[in-house]
């Protein structure tokens, strides 16, 4: 069987998902399709690292985290923002730089706190910060518990593993969310990754899970009795998702050759959805596409953010 | 040529002329060629001393000091110079302190080159200039490029030193052109009364009302300040651009600092405990007597480098600031 076969018919045995994920994993491409035309156009100033290919990720988890537990995104955190605040407006405004950015236009693209929300731009520095709140919590609110998003090329950084093992340690409530894309900004994980995380994960005594799965219902069945475990025996957990990055490391910057990118085009979710729910699709893509394109005329016209709380 | 070439250039032919020399950090192989591309081609040539790395910042420098240690020269890229503060301890507590803890000189012949600086929107994590944390950190000297230092003639140079050095390179400056024969505009030429100190003068280099000093990333902002003295408030001003940071070469600076008795620093750190403070307790020392104003200094804001372009603007460094600092410290 040829590989689109293979893959037409994974599409065709999607699990079905609600309207409102639909739209949201829709909205979230969108919105970084028309960053990158901002930027294509002048538009936008400074740097942004779009998920395109990954929306899912954030989707899935997003009825397993809920707005108690605490969120620790990274550069590539769109996604993982407007998963969980449905914002549009206020981190358009934000990579803008204009009224009612949620960070006042000081953090832009990679620097947002909201609520238990929070990104930064320095890969690796969030792991052991993640492992002071899930102590925090662990104590102060059982049952609640700290998500982190990394890449696999973070797993170079030595305060990973630092965290990890007091994690371990500590028997905390944290959830290491690994998007393995393949690649980390140009270099491969092969050029740059000796071992495996599961090998790595195991060697600290932490549960591993790999998912190779794009499907939003499928995600949740997997992951949902896990991360239910790791709340309540207060327990770090390791969540790897063999994912795709379909566009840019940043903007204009993707230095893969056409079959690779092809590659990561061929697991993209957003295939598989439009195949297996035509219609639904069509109609979910075309609210996304007219709330996106709303939000953009509304921000241009606001004027620039201003910064008092220095 | 644009300063991103001659980098280019300068590192090609050390890894050309020292077949023990090695290039290392993230996403420098081709045909990526580094984030601002300052390494495009070199792996071609040597694929096995051009290493891309994993995300390691402290483990490449480290890495970088032992390859130092065992007689190669190295030279490590850190992506954004924000990032070696990961690098702090390997910089500052090993191939530093190497160079003489030991009861012996230790040749350390270790470059760590860091992007540095804003005004591109890159935001808090990616913006900073962080030279005036590592001052007077015994062995270790600091660098910066500028679009008159020639860099092949530069890092070789560093090398030969054997210490460990941090170049620092504006990453606006990566795309500006180089300064040739002596001329930088129609008003403005240039000489070296020094060794790797460049000076900027109008006419001619023995008379002027003040020198403003300032590291090669600045050089921009602060040509276009001296232009803007003459122009618009006929005050003639010499610009003054060491490519040796710490320690700095106060001897060679002196004479012209002594004829103009006013002397200013601009650089981009945010304030506070920066390099200009290093380079008045300098001034000052030697020139006490002699100074019409104590040195001015003039630097970003006390703030974190915010991203918004409007925002970015308030904090840091501008033209615009420079020229208003001499002509308010002048006129009082
Ligand atoms: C400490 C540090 N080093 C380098 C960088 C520059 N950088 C930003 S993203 C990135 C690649 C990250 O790769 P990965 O963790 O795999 O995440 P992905 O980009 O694939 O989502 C690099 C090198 C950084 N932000 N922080």
């Amino acid at each position: 069987m040829t590989s689109a076969v293979a893959t037409a018919d994974r599409a065709k045995e999607r699990t079905p998902l609600t309207d409102e994920d639909l739209l949201l994993l829709l909205m979230i491409r969108r919105f970084e399709e028309e960053l990158l035309r901002l930027f294509g156009a002048g538009l936008l100033n400074g740097t942004t690292h779009t998920c395109l290919g990954q929306e899912y990720v954030p989707v899935a988890l997003r009825t397993l985290i809920g707005l108690e537990d605490f969120v620790f995104s990274n550069h590539r955190g769109h996604g993982h923002y407007l998963a969980r605040y449905q914002d549009l407006r206020g981190l358009l405004a934000e990579i803008m730089g204009r009224e009612g950015a949620v960070c006042n236009g000081v953090g832009g693209s990679q620097h947002i706190l909201r609520d238990r929300y929070l990104s930064t731009g320095v890969q690796g520095q969030s792991l052991p910060v993640a492992v002071g709140v899930a102590l925090r919590l662990k104590h102060a609110e059982p049952g609640r518990l700290v998500c982190a998003h990394i890449g696999d090329g973070t797993w170079g950084e030595g305060s990973v593993y630092e965290a990890l093992n007091m994690a371990a340690l500590w028997r905390l409530p944290l959830l290491v969310v690994v998007e393995h894309n393949g690649i980390a900004q140009s270099t491969p994980t092969t050029a740059q990754m000796a071992g495996t995380i599961a090998d790595r994960v195991k060697a600290f005594g932490i549960d591993h899970h790999r998912t190779e799965s794009t499907d939003i219902g499928e995600i949740r069945a997997e992951l949902d009795p896990m991360i239910q475990r790791s709340r309540e025996a207060s327990l770090p957990l390791v969540v790897e998702f063999a994912t795709h990055r379909v566009g840019p490391h940043s903007k204009g910057d993707d230095t893969r050759p056409p079959d690779v990118i092809e590659r990561a085009e061929a697991h993209d979710w957003h295939r598989s959805y439009a195949t297996a729910f035509p219609e639904r699709f069509a109609h979910a893509d075309e609210r996304a596409r007219s709330l996106v394109e709303e939000v953009v005329a509304e921000v241009q016209d606001l004027p620039p953010a201003v910064w008092t709380e220095q | 040529m644009r300063v991103v070439d001659n980098l280019n250039l300068a590192l090609r032919s050390v890894l050309e002329r020292d077949p023990e020399a090695y290039l290392l950090g993230e996403d420098i192989v081709d045909p990526y060629g580094g984030a601002f591309k300052v390494t495009k081609g070199l792996s071609s040539t040597f694929p096995d001393r051009v290493l891309s790395t994993p995300l390691s910042e402290g483990g490449i420098v480290g890495v970088g000091g032992g390859l130092a240690l065992a007689g190669s020269r190295a030279i490590v890229e850190i992506m954004f110079a924000d990032f070696v503060a990961l690098a702090f301890d390997q910089i500052v507590n090993f191939a530093s302190k190497s160079v003489s803890m030991y009861g012996k000189r230790v040749p350390m012949p270790l470059v760590v080159r860091c992007p540095s600086g804003g005004g591109r929107g890159y935001g808090p994590t990616h913006s900073q200039s962080p030279q005036k944390h590592f001052i007077g950190v015994p062995g270790l000297s600091l660098y910066e490029i500028s679009p008159f230092h020639d860099n092949q003639a530069l890092l070789p140079a560093i090398l030969r030193r054997a210490v460990p050095a941090l170049l620092f390179e504006d990453k606006l400056l990566y795309g500006r052109q180089m300064y040739t024969e002596g001329v930088v505009d129609d008003l403005l030429q240039y000489d070296f009364p020094a060794p790797d100190v460049a000076r900027v003068f109008v006419e001619t280099p023995d008379e002027c009302d003040c020198v403003l000093i300032a590291p090669g990333g600045v050089s921009q902002r602060a040509i276009g300040a001296v232009r803007r003295l003459l122009l618009e408030h006929e005050i003639s001003c010499q610009l003054l651009i060491p490519a040796r940071l710490y320690p700095l070469p106060i001897e060679a600076l002196l004479p012209v600092l002594r004829g103009a008795g006013s002397v200013f620093v601009a650089e981009e750190s945010v304030a506070g405990g920066t390099w200009g403070h290093e380079v008045a307790q300098l001034v000052h020392r030697a020139l006490w007597g002699e100074l019409r104003h104590p040195v001015t200094l003039i630097h970003s804001q006390d703030s974190i480098i915010p991203t918004a372009g409007h925002l970015e603007e308030q904090v840091l460094l501008q033209e615009t600031t420079i020229c208003r600092t001499v002509v308010e410290t002048l006129r009082d």
